[in-house]
Order: C-alpha cells, then sequence, then structure tokens
C-alpha cells in the first residue's frame, strides 16, 4: 500500500533523494570548487522533473487516504513552479559566482524548497498543507542570509523568518479551529462536515486566519510588510527565486485550499480575497512610485500582481481560477526576464540597483533596452503584449462572477501602476546621461532575458497553448 | 472531588504557576527551573489524559534533553537578561491591551462555537479504539504506517533546518590547526627531531 502511494509522489521523491545525492557529493566531493557542478545538476533535475510531470498525464490520482492529490491542476502549477526555479538556478550562477556566493548548498536548498512547493500544492490535508509549507519556508530563510557578511542580507533572513513564524502561527491557529469544527484534517473531509448551510462562527474564524496566513506567504496588502525589506535585502538571485516560485505555490495552495476545503462557502471568502486583491493592487501601484532602488520595486509590483492574481480566485469559478493560473504563469514569464536583467546590472564590476543606473541605457545596450521595454510594457498591462492578457482574463472573470466594482478598481489600479514601469523605460530612453551600466551580460541571463521578453511578443499568437492546459487544471479543481 | 479530579488541579496550577514564573523570574537559570516543573506537571497532566507515552517522552525529551540544554545555552552564552527585559514596562500596557483584545474576541468565537454533526465520528474513525490497543503500538500505527508521508516530510524539514544552520554558521578558518592522524602517524624521528651541538657557555 506505501510503494503504491510514494509511486503517486514519485517526482517529488525523485527530487528529494536527488537533493541529498547531491548534497553528499559537495560535502565529500570538494565543497564549494563543484557548486557549479551542482549548480548544473539541479537546473538539469528540476527539468526533468518538470518534463515527468507534464508528460504524465492521467485521471486524477490520490495518496495516503486522500491527503495527497495528484491532478490536473497540482500538474499545472508544479510544472510552471519548477520551470521557474530553474530558470532562476540557471541565470543566478553567473552572478553568485561573481560575488563568491555561490555554494554548493545554496542550489540544494532551492531544490528542497521545491519539493515543498510540490507538497504544497498537492496537499489535500490541512497537515500535509503545513509540512509543505514549511519545509519551502525554511529553505527561503536560509537562502535569503546567504550573504551572512551582509547586515542587510541577514536583516532580510531574520526578519522573513520572523514574519513567517508569526503568519505559520495564525495558520496553525485557524487550522487547528477547522479541525476543532470539523473533526477532521482532510480537506474532503472538512468540505462534507461544512455542509451546504451558511459556515458556523468557530469554522468561518479558522478559515479566515489561515487566508491571513496564506496571504502573508503571496504577499498581499495588509500582510506585505516584509515583502520590500526582503527582496531588498536578498541576494539578487534570492529575490529572483522569492519572486516567482513560491509565489506559484502559494498561491495554487490557497485556491486549493478554498476550492477543496470551503468549496461551498464560496461567498464568505470571495468577499475576504477581494478586500486583500483591491488593497494589494493599489498599495502595490501607490508605494512603488517613491522607489528608487529597482529589488524594491519590483517588490511592491510584485505585491500589485498578487493582487490581480487574487482577483481571479475571488470570482470563485473555474473561469477564475484558469484566470488566475495564466496570470501567474505570465507574471513569472515577466519576473524571470526581468530579474536576469537585474542580476546583470553592474557598474565596474559591482551590483548596482539603483534605478538612476537605467538612464541612458538604449545607448550603451539597445538590445537589452529594447527587451527591458517589452517586458517593462508587459508587466504594465499595455496592449497587444502578453501581460495584457493576464490582466484580460482576470478582470474578464471578476465581471462575469458580478464583481463589477473589483475589475473597474482593477483597471484603475494598472493604470497607476503603469506610471512607474514607464518612468523605467523614459530613463532608459529618453534619461540623463549617466554613468550606465557595464555591458557585460552572462549568457545565460542573456539569453532568458531575451527568451521571455521573445515570449511576451510571440506568446501573443496562442499564449503558447497555456490557457488551454490551466482550463484544464481550473477544471480539475473546480468540478 | 475524587483523586483524579484532586490531581489534575495540582498538575494544573502548577503548569500555570511554572508558566508565569519562567517568564517573569529575573535569574534566567530560575526560568529554566520553572520551565522543568511546568514540562512535569503537563506530563503529569497527560498521565490523567490516559496518555502515557506522551507523558514519559515528555519528561524524557523535555525535561531529560530540552531543559538541560536551555540551562546549558542560559549558562555558557553572555546574555544580558535584564537589558533584554529592559522594555517591558514600555511594552507592558500595549501587550496587554492586544492580549485582553485577542481574548475577547476568542471568547465570542468560542461563546458561539459548535461542533460539526459529523465531527466525533471522523476523529474516531482515525484512530484506533483505546480499549483494544495499547497506547504505544496505537501512536506507532499512526505516525510510521498512516502518516508515514508527514513523518518523511518532517525529516525534510529537519535535513534542512540542519543544513541552513551549517550554512550560516560553519567559517572555515585556514588559520586553525587541525589533527591529521595520518601525519601524526607517519611522523618520524629523522622528521621531528633536531639535534644541535650546543658549545659550552654559549646559548643557542
Amino acid at each position: 500500500m506505501t510503494a503504491a502511494d510514494f509511486s503517486i509522489l514519485l517526482p517529488e521523491v525523485l527530487l528529494a533523494l536527488f537533493s541529498m545525492t547531491v548534497l553528499l557529493l559537495g560535502v565529500y566531493g570538494g565543497q564549494d570548487r563543484l557548486a557549479s557542478l551542482v549548480n548544473t545538476l539541479c537546473v538539469a533535475a528540476l527539468l526533468l522533473a518538470a518534463l515527468l510531470i507534464g508528460m504524465g498525464e492521467g485521471a486524477a490520482r490520490s495518496a495516503f487516504g486522500e491527503m495527497f492529490l495528484d491532478d490536473a491542476f497540482a500538474r499545472f502549477a508544479k510544472v510552471v513552479l519548477l520551470l521557474a526555479a530553474a530558470a532562476v538556478l540557471l541565470m543566478s550562477r553567473p552572478y553568485m559566482e561573481r560575488r563568491g556566493l555561490l555554494r554548493f548548498e545554496y542550489p540544494v536548498l532551492v531544490v528542497l524548497a521545491v519539493v515543498g512547493m510540490m507538497v504544497m500544492v498537492s496537499a489535500g490535508d490541512l497537515m500535509v498543507l503545513y509540512m509543505g509549507l514549511e519545509l519551502q519556508s525554511l529553505a527561503l530563510y536560509v537562502v535569503a542570509s546567504l550573504r551572512r557578511d551582509s547586515l542587510r542580507s541577514t536583516e532580510a533572513g531574520l526578519k522573513y523568518f520572523v514574519l513567517g513564524a508569526l503568519s505559520s502561527g495564525l495558520l496553525l491557529f485557524g487550522a487547528s479551529l477547522i479541525y476543532g469544527f470539523s473533526g477532521t484534517t482532510l480537506f474532503s473531509g472538512i468540505l462534507s462536515a461544512a455542509g451546504e448551510e451558511r459556515l458556523p462562527p468557530g469554522l468561518l474564524i479558522g478559515l479566515v486566519l489561515m487566508m491571513s496566513g496564506l496571504a502573508f506567504k503571496v504577499s498581499a496588502v495588509p500582510f506585505h510588510m516584509w515583502t520590500p525589506d526582503v527582496y531588498e535585502g536578498s541576494p539578487s538571485a534570492v529575490t529572483a527565486f522569492f519572486a516567482t516560485a513560491p509565489k506559484v505555490a502559494a498561491m495554487a495552495l490557497l485556491a486549493r485550499l478554498l476550492f477543496e476545503a470551503f468549496g461551498a462557502a464560496g461567498a464568505d471568502w470571495s468577499q475576504v480575497l477581494a478586500l486583500l486583491s483591491v488593497a494589494s493592487m493599489f498599495v502595490g501601484a501607490l508605494a512603488a512610485i517613491g522607489q528608487r532602488d529597482i529589488k524594491r520595486l519590483m517588490a511592491y509590483s510584485s505585491i500589485a500582481h498578487m493582487g490581480f492574481a487574487l482577483m481571479g480566485l475571488a470570482a470563485g469559478s473555474a473561469l477564475g481560477v484558469q484566470a488566475m493560473l495564466v496570470y501567474m504563469a505570465i507574471y513569472v514569464t515577466m519576473n524571470i526576464g526581468t530579474f536576469a536583467f537585474i542580476l546583470s546590472m553592474e557598474r565596474d564590476g559591482r551590483a548596482v540597483s539603483d534605478i538612476s543606473s537605467l538612464h541612458m541605457l538604449s545607448r550603451g545596450a539597445p538590445l537589452k533596452a529594447l527587451a527591458m521595454l517589452v517586458l517593462l510594457f508587459s508587466l504594465a498591462g499595455v496592449p497587444p503584449l502578453v501581460g495584457f492578457f493576464g490582466k484580460f482574463y482576470v478582470l474578464k472573470a471578476a465581471l462575469e462572477a458580478g464583481l463589477g466594482w473589483l475589475a473597474l478598481a482593477g483597471v484603475i489600479a494598472s493604470v497607476i501602476g503603469a506610471f512607474y514601469y514607464l518612468r523605467l523605460v523614459y530613463f532608459m530612453y529618453f534619461g540623463q546621461e549617466g554613468e550606465g551600466l557595464d555591458r557585460a551580460m552572462a549568457p545565460a541571463q542573456r539569453a532568458l532575458l531575451l527568451g521571455a521578453a521573445a515570449a511576451m511578443l510571440l506568446g501573443v499568437i496562442n499564449l503558447f497553448g497555456v490557457d488551454g492546459a490551466a482550463a484544464t487544471a481550473a477544471l480539475a479543481l473546480v468540478e | 472531588m475524587s483523586v483524579a479530579d484532586f490531581a489534575f488541579y495540582v498538575f494544573a496550577l502548577s503548569v500555570l504557576a511554572g508558566g508565569l514564573m519562567t517568564v517573569v523570574s529575573k535569574n534566567p537559570v530560575h526560568s529554566v527551573l520553572w520551565l522543568i516543573l511546568a514540562f512535569l506537571s503537563s506530563a503529569g497532566l497527560f498521565v490523567l489524559l490516559g496518555a502515557e507515552f506522551v507523558a514519559m517522552l515528555l519528561v524524557i525529551v523535555y525535561v531529560g534533553a530540552v531543559a538541560v540544554l536551555f540551562l546549558f545555552v542560559v549558562m555558557m552564552l553572555d546574555v544580558d537578561f535584564e537589558e533584554l527585559k529592559s522594555g517591558m514596562v514600555q511594552y507592558m500596557p500595549v501587550g496587554l491591551l492586544i492580549g485582553v483584545i485577542l481574548l475577547v474576541q476568542l471568547g465570542m468565537a468560542v461563546g458561539v462555537w459548535r461542533f460539526s454533526d459529523a465531527a466525533p465520528g471522523l476523529r474516531a474513525a482515525v484512530t484506533p479504539d483505546p480499549a483494544e490497543v495499547h497506547n504505544t503500538a496505537a501512536l506507532g500505527r499512526l505516525i510510521y504506517d498512516d502518516y508515514i508521508l508527514l513523518f518523511q516530510l518532517a525529516g525534510l524539514i529537519l535535513l534542512v533546518a540542519m543544513i541552513g544552520a551549517i550554512v550560516l554558521t560553519l567559517r572555515h578558518r585556514p588559520d586553525v590547526k587541525r589533527q591529521d592522524v595520518v601525519a601524526q602517524m607517519h611522523r618520524d624521528p629523522a622528521s621531528a627531531l633536531e639535534l644541535k651541538d650546543v658549545k659550552p657557555g654559549q646559548g643557542l
């Protein structure tokens, strides 16, 4: 029985075993001299796992008495986050190497965090949810303070840890209330125990506490305080990781919890999500305007984008979940491209992150500037780039669910948010003469930057079929 | 009042007193000792609940290992606890206010609390019947059979914690002399000793 159950977890088990093997290789085979090799192996393993999951079609399965669910929704989210993690590892190697930060534990911790995320998106039980979440978070706290000689980096790690522990506390308290009411931690059991009637107050409090805990993880306002500081303080490669895969995992986990365990109470959680969504969109758009540091700016940008993704969830329909998944896939692609550029921002060999260093980038590096122009327009949601379609899907889902006011707020927030993206474009093309940036860029970073920008242009044709896959995934969750 | 009731009140009161004294006592070593009292009393509460195995674990692991570890940390690290507590008066009112608000809210939640009709059945479904299975065996079955996935995931989390602790603290210092057993064994008088012919009346 156990062997059959574990065979459903095959990708997770293989990745966990792989991470332990390369850990041993690193420890006994020459420590940080092997870091590059370990990094490459980890990229290959993540890509293979994505391939394994992406190829594995078939009906939804569950293991360990529905504690672990393997359905189209989980597979979609896993493929997105595996690819994102592989891309981040690929582009972080040159950055970490140049700063002497590339230690063999870094890719191993990233792979272990990814295993945690895969467990999160497949969770069918409150305990599995928590285990996956902690496995992910603990690895992230460590990589946040990887540059242990830097005050900012250790501060980022500590801040992330303390606030993350607080959010885990909220989550656990909520989970215990839910267990107290329903007598089971299985999502399916909670759904049947709650019944069709209105949620009793105790269960509602539990649900709201769990949603708050998860809102911390996706950095939705008002639980976003940690995001700018952690993004700014962590090494840029780690920031790139924070902005991509964990967000997908937490968002998918939120969707899983709401639909699998509280599917009958859509009206109750939809209003909470709508509130989080509208607050995130506006705070993200307004607070980013005053930022001078591009990493802080990307932090507020990610907060605003999470607001849009939450809008899709707030719609509470299959279309809404599909819109959320498409939005997250597009968001991850845009962020990988943008961070590939941020990782390459150097002046005289030293990393810079001030946005004034972008002045007149178009003269020194026209191709880079053009790729960034496309990515920034896409982040702002300017048609006809792919970023526009992400917003379009979400707004459509909100309108069809009768959340017209939310959709309107989203449009207004995205217009406000366009300002700071366009300001960066203005700096690059019409700025003052400044010191400029070094022109060198590692091949992996260049490939990812140009690839992401090309995807923003070419994806207009059919979104690379992502919307179809997301529709299947959404139906697996909502039906 | 039966003996069990009496024992419950004694243990419950000493848990509360121990917890309170852990927080407020001035001497950190006293704090740890009060903490041990709290652990022991909660072990007593577990015995009253019929969970002997958990009670013994609490005594062995928490009193035996964790508390002693705390004691070592408290004694070996130079932490100025008075300084840590210096903001106490300043933050106390806000802390108390938030605590009272939380308490009232929880009271309101508990006031309207009700269980799902299916809850008792669902709760009993996963656990073996206590009348038939021994405490320890039941725990073993739950942890190592039914919840093997959670057990393994917990193991992975601990692995990450271990890697993290090493990554963040281990530093390789080139100037530290380490013992090299093989080199020691292959030392011979020729390489270890140097004979000098010291002339009478002169120093080296």
